[in-house]
């Protein structure tokens, strides 16, 4: 049941993955942006991890790609868009390839993954995946959380100060 | 001999439970689809008499069959797609602006469990289609989902005054979540739960655990009450009510993000608005005024808070003149973002301190 339910998934995720680079419209590429991430939130379900399923909703599907579309909105993208990055496709894909290639190897034959750690699906189970995700980021790793909030907190105010005219 | 119900499970008794299952969908599912109707007649009703007028009062007995004449009329209209615009989103749009508004409730607790008996054992269904452990994450997800089905409305007519909308609705929309998301977060600081199920378990128990005004329930309308303000409010903006009508603000932008919107599409736009406010009533109902608990049975007094709920709503759109522009950015980046987060910081350190 689960393994035909992660390839009808799987199916829809590339069909949409690759639609998003094939369509000539960039409102229906957005589209298929939304499909890709609710997917990969069905994935994240399977692996028993309901908390990161929704956050992927909320914060990809709920708020980046609407920035995309308002963007797309705002400039109103045609097909001169298209035609001005044509040029770099066959090197793009030759890297995507390459990129591709060696990720599977990694994650094939290299030691970082395949190992497993503490949590367990019995873990997620009787503790809940919201909590321990919670313990992580609030105890676990509290200053490298900290200091990525600031870093973030730093671009937005850099971003602020670019976009006003004056100061 | 008290027996101890068995709770239904897809593994061990699956007919059963998918039976149970579909009922509960088909119930949750018609009711709100009557609500959504007669919802339009009480607000028209309802703003008819603020305005001394009538309302409507001629299609049969009070007026009561004009939601079904209204939709009948839709049903078989023309259907008109405008011939420059991007067909597929322009279909798209109202069923991603409906369907997130009827998902949301899926995960909303009606009442307390149902029992019945079924080949010599005592199954407990609880009235609520499921309990997710991350009941109102998911609820918020749907909520952003909801925000495409206007802004691709308003992008795929290719027409002036719906990309206005559409605009209009994005940047709207993205900003109050935030603050909804926020005046949220104080709820789970203290159910400690993200369950629907849980959060109204919690809201049963005794006042801040006092023993001596127990006639009072916990609800957290009491101890949250910046929260509750900066919720309704927020969700007032996000479901595009009245003063927050901006999208579609009829005086600027004709009709706004549905202008070119005809037939049934259109009636998908308006019954959405209606089923956004029964989501957004429900939602408020279970995390701030105690969920299905009260003095009559469970889903009675679940209905009331609802009605109640929808009743200010509309009594809102009959008082106040819409927002300005500004005003609205305003009032969501600079006072209630502010003010949510000051909530959440206040509820931490009282709950430190006791």
């Amino acid at each position: 049941m689960e393994v035909i339910l992660f390839y009808l998934t799987a199916i829809v995720a590339i069909m949409s993955a690759i639609f998003v680079t094939q369509c000539r419209n960039p409102v229906n590429s957005a589209l298929n942006l939304i499909t890709v991430f609710l997917c990969l939130a069905v994935y994240y379900v399977m692996l028993e991890s309901p908390f990161m399923a929704a956050i992927q909703i909320m914060v990809y599907a709920g708020a980046i790609v609407v920035l995309i579309v308002f963007v797309i909105m705002l400039l109103n993208l045609g097909l001169a868009v298209k035609e001005r990055y044509t040029h770099g496709m066959a090197g793009s894909g030759v890297l995507a390839a390459i990129v591709l290639f060696v990720a599977n190897y990694f994650i094939r034959y290299g030691e970082a993954t395949g190992t497993g750690g503490s949590v367990t699906s019995e873990v997620v189970a009787s503790y809940g995946h919201t909590e321990l995700i919670g313990r992580a980021m609030f105890v676990d790793f509290l200053l490298p959380f900290e200091i990525a909030s600031i870093l973030l907190l730093v671009a937005i105010v850099g971003a602020v100060i670019i976009s006003k005219r004056e100061v | 001999m008290v027996m101890t119900p068995e709770v239904l499970t897809l593994s061990e008794t699956p007919w059963l439970f998918s039976g149970v299952m579909l009922v509960k969908i088909a119930v949750a599912f018609v009711v709100t689809l009557l609500i959504v109707a007669y919802a339009t007649y009480a607000e028209r009703k309802t703003i008819g008499r603020m305005q001394t007028r009538m309302g409507p009062n001629m299609t049969g007995p009070k007026g009561l069959l004009q939601p079904i004449a209204d939709g009948v009329k839709l049903f078989f209209k023309e259907d008109i797609i405008p011939a420059q615009s991007h067909w597929f989103a322009f279909i798209l749009a109202p069923m991603m602006i409906l369907a997130p508004a009827f998902i949301a409730i899926s995960v909303i607790p009606f009442g307390g469990d149902l029992q019945f008996t079924y080949d010599g054992t005592l199954y407990a269904v609880p009235m609520q289609i499921t309990d997710l452990n991350i009941g109102v994450l998911f609820i918020v997800a749907m909520a952003a989902l909801g925000v495409y089905g206007i802004v691709l409305g308003g992008l795929a007519s290719n027409s002036k005054y719906a990309l206005l909308g559409g605009i209009r609705s994005t940047a709207q929309m993205v900003s109050y979540e935030l603050a909804v998301g926020l005046s949220i977060v104080a709820i789970f600081m203290l159910s400690e739960t993200l369950s629907m199920r849980g959060i109204v378990a919690a809201q049963q128990l005794p006042l801040w655990g006092l023993e001596s005004v127990s006639f009072i329930p916990n609800w957290y309308i009491f101890c949250q009450p910046l929260a509750f303000v900066l919720f309704v409010v927020g969700s007032m903006a996000e479901i595009n009510r009245t003063p927050f009508d901006l999208p579609e603000a009829e005086t600027e932008l004709v009709s706004g993000f549905c202008t070119e919107y005809s037939a049934m599409k259109y009636a998908l736009f308006f019954m959405a608005e209606y089923a956004n406010m029964i989501t957004v009533s429900a939602v408020a109902t279970t995390l701030f005024l105690g969920g299905w608990g009260g003095p009559f049975y469970g889903w009675i007094n679940f209905l009331i808070k609802v009605f109640a709920f929808m009743f200010f709503f509309i009594w809102i759109r009959a008082t106040f003149p819409r927002l300005r522009y500004d005003q609205l950015m305003y009032l969501g980046w600079k006072i209630m973002l502010p003010l949510a987060l000051v909530n959440i910081v206040i509820t931490g350190i009282a709950i430190l301190l006791w």
